[in-house]
């Protein structure tokens, strides 16, 4: 008999080593080291089968193609679907070329974006909101118009803004792999490339819902949920109920007394594992519905806190510092009469003053 | 070195024969009260006269229209997120076929209302909003409150009248100074 324990190779991404099973990705060897090194993450959707390769957030830089051919790959590749060697090395955050790229597919994704956060329900949890602030650059270069379309309804309870899509297709394999129907998918291509449905067909399946939670971006929507608040206002707990459809598994989003909506859980790569079915989506918005398990875990930097937790537990997001930082200015603060502030101290009067009030300062 | 213009050391020495006379001494302090009578009064009678308080006076907040009176508030959020004092609270809606001249953007504020009695008037929602929306007048004060109904804002007093528009005066220091200057 061969071995049949999974063969496990080594892989170095920014100076961490870790053993992986053959066969994994990049991407999935980083996120095993942890979130320091773990390459963004657009398309890529770990339980959907196929995703990944679209978007091209998680470039990587590979110094060494592997122990048997050292060679450097010739360009930067998509970490989620180039699978490690053993004795590959990889740079992510240590590569300036990597961090010069980011920008740019930061830019490109944003090209046809448009500036609807204030309005856009998705603001607050949006990826592709976290991927910019974190990787891109502040302005744009971007003067023509961007491409525009109708907000389209897809069902009775999923609005479509095609403006906000970034063509990631996650929720096209979302439908592919809950149904054997396509009814789900991506028409025309390059810039006018849109996600469609055909009408007739809507989606009716019991898991639809789930497009909704894979969309990295407010492109898909729950329009039950539609301006009823903003996500940072509203309080997540974690719930579940037996329900026969599914694991029954959810995060509920108060806002006071009301579940004003109801969502899968998501893992720390923000990727649900468990979907949830419609019942447990639409129908069931009472308290009484569920059994509450406690609130929901969220990221000491994620705006879903603010406000919630007291300063000494909030961790100050670094790139918020970073922004800050990099755009620095001096301010002329200078107040005339405290500038010889030596010449003061070296006067009677100022002298008097301390020998008065000596038992105070000394304090 | 000196202080300020007007320090002097206290002079300790002994008085002279003038000084112990006292009444020349009398007189003098006398004349400079009555000079006070024909001096300019720097008193400002509030509430009837008011003194300029700067153009970058952070008072009474408004929510601006835009130029053809539609409110800009898109009910975002964001001022309440970064308002320290959390005076702030909004409903959203969507604004239906027809309403095009009244609001901005497809959502909008249908409550805003900002509690005076939090507020600490740090202008950090002003700086918050993307949408160009809430300013603290620099020309206005909140009034004072004698019961706590008046003290939460609702809409109808942070609208801006079309009628009667709100314009900063200056908007950088350098305006700002020669707004000063132009004052003294
Ligand atoms: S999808 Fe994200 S980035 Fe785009 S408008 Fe909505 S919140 Fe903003
Ligand atoms: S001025 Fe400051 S305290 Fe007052 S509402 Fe705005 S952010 Fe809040
Ligand atoms: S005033 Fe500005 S920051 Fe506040 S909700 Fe309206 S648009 Fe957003
Ligand atoms: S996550 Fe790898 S290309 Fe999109």
């Amino acid at each position: 008999m061969e071995n049949i324990a999974p063969q496990l190779i080594k892989v170095t991404i920014d100076g961490k080593e870790v053993q992986v099973p053959a066969g994994t990705s990049i991407l999935e060897a980083a996120r095993m080291i942890g979130p320091e090194v773990a390459p963004p993450a657009m398309c890529y959707y770990k339980p959907l089968k196929g995703t990944g390769g679209k978007c091209r957030a998680c470039l990587v830089k590979v110094t060494a193609g592997s122990e048997k051919d050292p060679r450097p790959m010739p360009k930067l590749v998509a970490s989620c679907i180039t699978q490690a060697q053993d004795g590959m090395k990889v740079e992510n955050y240590s590569s300036p070329e990597v961090i010069e790229a980011r920008k740019g597919v930061v830019e490109f994704l944003l090209i046809n974006h448009p500036l609807d956060c204030p309005v856009c329900d998705q603001a607050g949890e949006c990826h592709l909101q976290d991927f910019s602030f974190e990787h891109g650059t502040g302005g744009t270069r971007f003067e023509e118009d961007r491409r525009t379309f109708e907000r389209e309804d897809i069902g009775d309870k999923i609005q479509l803004h095609m403006n906000r899509c970034i063509l990631c297709y996650r929720c096209v394999y979302t439908a592919d792999q809950i149904t054997n129907k396509r009814v789900h998918g991506v028409m025309n291509r390059g810039d006018h490339s849109e996600i469609s449905t055909y009408i007739s067909n809507a989606i009716d399946n019991d898991f639809s819902g789930n497009m909704i939670d894979v969309c990295p971006v407010g492109a898909l929507t729950d329009k039950t949920y539609r301006f009823k608040n903003r996500v940072w206002f509203s309080k997540p707990v974690d719930a579940h109920c037996d329900c026969e459809k599914c694991s029954g598994k959810v995060t509920l989003w108060y806002r006071g007394e009301e579940v004003i909506r109801v969502t899968a859980r998501k893992n720390q790569w923000g990727e649900v594992e468990e979907f949830i079915c419609n019942t447990c989506r639409y129908d069931r918005k009472k308290t009484s519905d569920w059994t509450i398990e406690g609130p929901m875990k969220v990221a000491r930097h994620s705006v879903i806190s603010a406000n919630k937790y007291s300063n000494k537990l909030v961790e100050k997001p670094s790139f918020a510092l970073k922004y800050a930082a990099q755009n620095y200015k001096e301010v002329d603060d200078d107040r005339p009469y405290d500038k010889n502030l030596s010449e003061i101290k070296k006067s009677e009067d100022y002298k008097a003053l301390m020998a008065k009030n000596e038992e105070f300062f000394s304090k | 070195m000196q202080l300020t213009d007007r320090s002097k050391k206290t002079d300790k020495s002994e008085m002279t024969l003038l000084e112990t006379l006292y009444l020349p001494e009398i007189a003098r302090g006398m004349g400079i009260t009555l000079k006070h009578f024909f001096m300019k009064k720097p008193t400002i009678r509030y509430p009837e006269q008011k003194r300029y308080l700067g153009p970058v006076f952070r008072g009474h907040h408004i929510l601006k229209r835009d130029e053809q009176g539609r409110e800009r508030c898109t009910a975002c959020g964001l001022c309440a997120v970064a308002c320290p004092a959390e005076a702030i609270s909004m409903v959203a809606a969507e604004r239906v076929k027809g309403e095009e001249h009244l609001y901005r953007e497809e959502k909008y504020a249908a409550a805003y209302e900002i509690n005076m009695l939090r507020c600490i008037f740090c202008g950090l929602c002003e700086e918050a909003c993307p949408k160009e929306a809430v300013y603290l007048r620099h020309d206005k004060f909140v009034p004072v409150f004698t019961s706590r109904e008046q003290v939460i804002y609702g809409k109808d007093q942070l609208v801006e009248d079309m009628n009667d528009r709100y314009e900063r005066d200056a908007w950088t220091k350098e305006e700002m100074q020669k707004l000063w200057d132009k004052q003294k």
